[in-house]
């Protein structure tokens, strides 16, 4: 038979046909198999590990025993109400070795002085505090500030400041290695600046690893991601203490638009995306007439673009340049109190665009104050693409890297129907079949904060220094509080699986199964090979 | 069946000899591996190309900036470096200047994404995959420069820093490294288990990237003993890039088989007081700083090694043309690019300048784009990298006009004017 002949017969027809129709299938067999994964139920061994290993940090040993008599319906109601559940002791009592928590940015900036406190003081600017040991601090400290504003030092003076610099270098080269309490004391007396980051950075990670409210601090770490700010930058420092306790930790299981109010009044975020020195362009005109130096001249777009393509509508959510634009003149006169002498919020009615303004095809009429803002919070938190973008953004959390779209329009649902309830939207999500299905289970890269904090829960870890913990997630690549994009962290695990933080992750585990990290105690004949299981690959995933 | 182990079985020979290896052994090794190898550098968080490069001669950028332009050539303290009586160099920028001269160092004035976004994470995304507009896209434009060849070298496309570039991620190996010096596990006896462990995994990514890992450790073994001394008298600069470089040309130079590396730099987002007091003051200046002396003393540093070697840079976006409220800029369109290296025609500024009066402005605001930047990547991908299948590197793209970076006597600047 020729070529000519096959091509001619009906049979060769016959079977071309047959082969297009198996053919064309298989690729959307492909997502369909995707797709049935969802549907595929879990046993409840398996549920009870993934509930555990999705609203918690990692499971303690004797968690998932506990959970199974509790009955995991009801453990979920608990974390999803965590004001019901009494907080560990041991955790409470090392959060109050650590003053900077509790206090208010007014009293913290007093207490744990900023460079333009302590040059006021130097200058004369600003009084002496009376607080006797207060007092020590600030002339210590703004003796520095003296010299270098005047430039002229005896020898003496040079000598005896050489050799405090000494004492200082020695003693900050171990405060590395001290005890969270004895570090405390130190810095406050030392480095008052340092103290705020470290007490922020030691508590997050006491409290991931400690806490019976796992499902409230797991939210607590993706609020704030979201709503991402950097502690670095400038008056951040001492900012972000009471931004996350404030702003982001009252609101994780309320209402959305309380979150972006919050987040949007928060003297960090207003410092952090530079809205404190927006101002109505003719108001910028004036101020530089009088001021020529002056900061604030003008618009500045930053928070505007920002609060609409990441804390809301998402990038694609339909806004435009104009858009931006617009948002911004809205929220000009939104500034801060004195930024770094810790001020608050502030509406500053002189600067504020009065002009009519169009957002999102919604006018917003000329004369307006404060309520143009406040107008633009709500009309972006109703928003369906706002919906969408939180509810696609939890489910990649809670879910699966590309969570299936069935599910985050059901909760975009709930978002629209209950205005934005997140406990509401939680509920949605962890009721939902996908949530506990085969498509879900071990699918997320666990990410360095969830990696350590979950390796010193399973390990039964004690901490007396929360700082090598800290340090480590850092070599994992997500240094905390310290991504300086407003962008946050990446919620795809994917971002994690590289060779950098895997060798980082077993390096982490092999210290802690030798109890080889500073102020980390393992039990070594319970937990030695559990802590080494942490580097290997089957505990990479959540 | 050829693999990677014989890459290690040969070149582990070779590296034994770092510091003082015999020049025959070197010669032997390069036989072996790709000679050409492309740095790419990005900018992350939206670099101010209009003060890095500076169109002196415009008139419209000194209007448009009152606060923040950097003074003409000559003026005053801290005035712009004259390149070609049109654009010059920023003063933090002055250790590029010979480079320039020496014709090894290429600008690239206008380039940018045919994507209009002013949106960080999206235009990175796209510069970094290649596919502007695309967001499906998963590997990385970096990575599909790499031939199909699994007998290559484990540290053939390295990321510098913690986390791998979304640039390297895709279908050929690739890895992250920290820091060479401490790329390794800090106890060899359990290293050999976990190697075990991951290549037992029935998860296939973890298998993957476990795999990468461990045969990367083997290979810079011999590196992590010896101090890296940059030849040539080369400083870098302390910071991240500075060290980031450092570490490239370390591997560069122990013959390991690196083709492509990537490294980046955060912090250019200058929305408030960009530039201080005189134009060495600020974060534009600082990072400028770090920026120029790193790249400098890369160049310095590979000597006449750099015949092999071209560096590319990149932002994800411009800024806007005109200063904004608060003595910075917001979200623009068009970037300048550098491109350094032994065979780059050098000394010239490449592109269409469309100008910056209101009328030529994107959206009466930020600078036009002229150059794709796939057209600046494309050219150093076929130009330098040579017999490389662009379709497959940038999809969908076609060049429209060569600049001719790796040609002489090509078209350079020309002016709306």
């Amino acid at each position: 038979m020729t070529l000519k002949t096959i091509l001619k017969t009906k049979a060769f027809y016959a079977t071309l046909a047959a082969l297009v129709l198996t053919l064309v299938p298989l690729a959307a067999k492909k997502a369909s198999d995707a797709a049935s994964k969802y549907k595929e139920k879990l046993n409840k061994q398996q549920q009870l590990e993934h509930a555990l290993s999705r609203l918690s940090f990692g499971a303690r040993p004797g968690d998932l025993e506990a959970v199974q008599k509790l009955g995991l319906k009801k453990w979920i109601e608990q974390q999803l109400n965590p004001q019901s559940i009494s907080e560990n002791p041991a955790l409470e009592s090392t959060l109050a070795q650590m003053p900077t928590l509790a206090l208010s940015t007014e009293a913290l900036v007093l207490n744990y002085p900023t460079p333009q406190v302590l040059t006021a003081v130097a200058t004369g600017r600003m009084k002496m505090p009376e607080d006797p040991q207060l007092k020590e601090v600030y002339e210590r400290l703004s003796q520095r500030y003296k010299n270098r504003i005047e430039r002229k030092k005896t020898k003496g003076e040079e000598e005896e400041e050489a050799a405090q610099k000494g004492i200082n270098d020695r003693l900050r080269r171990r405060v590395g290695a001290m005890t969270t309490e004895e570090r405390s004391l130190a810095l406050r007396k030392l480095a008052p600046q340092q103290a705020v980051a470290s007490e922020l950075t030691e508590a997050k990670i006491y409290r991931a690893v400690l806490s019976e409210r796992q499902l409230n601090e797991v939210l607590a770490d993706f609020w704030f991601n979201h709503f991402n700010i950097y502690l670095d930058k400038g008056a951040d420092k001492w900012l972000t203490t009471a931004y996350e306790r404030d702003a982001i930790r009252p609101h994780v299981l309320g209402r959305f638009s309380d979150m972006v109010r919050a987040t949007a009044q928060s003297p960090a975020m207003l410092f952090y995306l530079d809205n404190w020195t927006s101002v109505a362009p003719e108001a910028g005109e004036k101020i530089r007439r009088v001021a020529p130096k002056a900061r604030a001249r003008g618009l500045n777009e930053n928070y505007a673009r920002e609060l609409m393509e990441l804390h809301t509508l998402g990038v694609d959510g339909g806004y435009t340049q104009k858009d931006v634009q617009e948002v911004a003149r809205c929220f000009t006169g939104w500034t801060i109190e004195e930024p770094n002498r810790g001020g608050k919020f502030r509406f500053a009615e002189r600067v504020h665009d009065k002009g009519e303004k169009v957002v999102l095809g919604i006018t917003i009429p000329a004369g307006g104050g404060i309520e143009d803002g406040l107008k633009v919070i709500e009309i972006l938190s109703s928003h369906p693409s706002t919906a969408k973008f939180i509810s696609r953004k939890l489910a990649q959390r809670f879910v699966a890297d590309e969570p299936p779209q069935a599910l985050i329009d059901r909760m975009a649902t709930t978002y629209q129907k209950t205005s934005g309830d997140l406990k509401a939207v939680m509920k949605t999500m962890l009721a939902s079949p996908e949530f506990m299905s085969a498509g879900s289970y071990k699918s997320k890269m666990k990410s360095p904060l969830e990696m350590v904090a979950g390796a010193l829960r399973a390990t039964g870890a004690t901490l007396t220094n929360a700082m090598p913990a800290a340090q480590a997630i850092a070599q994992m690549g997500q240094p905390l509080y310290r991504k300086q994009e407003p962008t946050g962290y990446s919620n795809n695990g994917e971002e994690w699986l590289n060779s950098a933080g895997l060798l980082a992750r077993i390096n982490f585990s092999l210290a802690l199964s030798e109890n080889e990290l500073q102020g980390i105690r393992i039990d070594k004949d319970s937990f030695s090979t559990i802590a080494r299981d942490m580097g290997a690959p089957e505990w990479q995933r959540r | 069946m050829a693999t990677r182990r014989v890459f290690l079985k040969n070149s582990g020979l070779a590296i034994f000899g770092i510091g003082a290896s015999p020049a025959w052994l070197e010669r032997a090794v390069a036989a072996i591996t790709n000679k050409k190898i492309l740095v790419a550098i990005l900018q992350r968080g939206a670099a101010d190309g209009l003060n890095i490069v500076v169109p002196h001669a415009e008139k419209a950028y000194y209007t448009g900036r009152p606060g923040i332009a950097i003074p003409k050539p000559g003026s005053s303290e801290g005035a712009t470096l004259d390149l070609d009586g049109f654009f010059g160099l920023n003063p933090n920028l002055k250790s590029l200047l010979p480079i320039f001269n020496e014709k090894k160092l290429a600008i690239i004035e206008a380039c940018g994404s045919p994507n209009p976004t002013r949106s960080h994470f999206d235009a990175q995304d796209y510069m970094e995959s290649g596919t502007p507009g695309l967001k499906a896209t998963r590997d990385g434009w970096l990575n599909r420069t790499l031939a199909d060849d699994n007998t290559k070298s484990p540290i053939r496309a390295v990321s510098l820093g913690p986390v791998l570039a979304r640039t390297l991620r895709g279908t050929q190996p690739a890895v992250a490294i920290n820091s060479v010096k401490d790329f390794q596990v800090r106890d060899r006896m359990a290293g050999e288990d976990y190697m075990s462990r991951y290549a037992a995994s029935v998860d296939t990514q973890l298998k993957g990237t476990g795999k990468d890992t461990f045969e990367a450790i083997r290979l810079l073994e011999a590196l992590r003993k010896v101090e890296y001394v940059p030849a040539n008298g080369a400083v870098y600069p302390s910071g991240r890039l500075g060290s980031s470089l450092k570490q490239i040309a370390q591997m560069i130079k122990s013959n390991a088989g690196l083709e492509v590396a990537f490294a980046d730099l955060g912090g250019w987002d200058h929305h408030v007081n960009e530039v201080g007091a005189t134009p060495f003051i600020g974060p534009l200046a600082n990072l400028l700083r770090e920026f120029g002396d790193s790249l400098a003393a890369f160049y310095q540093d590979l000597g006449p090694r750099m015949d092999d070697i071209v560096l590319t840079t990149m932002s994800e976006f411009g800024r806007t043309a005109r200063e904004n409220g608060n003595r910075g800029t917001d979200h623009g369109h068009a970037n300048v690019m550098f491109t350094m290296g032994g065979s780059v025609a050098g000394g010239k500024i490449y592109g269409k300048w469309p100008g910056l009066e209101r009328e030529q402005l994107y959206e009466g605001r930020d600078l036009a784009v002229t150059t794709d930047f796939r057209e600046v990547l494309g050219e150093v991908v076929t130009g330098h990298l040579g017999n490389r299948d662009l379709t497959r590197v940038f999809p969908g793209f076609s060049s429209k006009a060569p600049l001719g970076l790796f040609a002489s006597g090509a078209a350079t600047t020309t002016k709306n004017s």
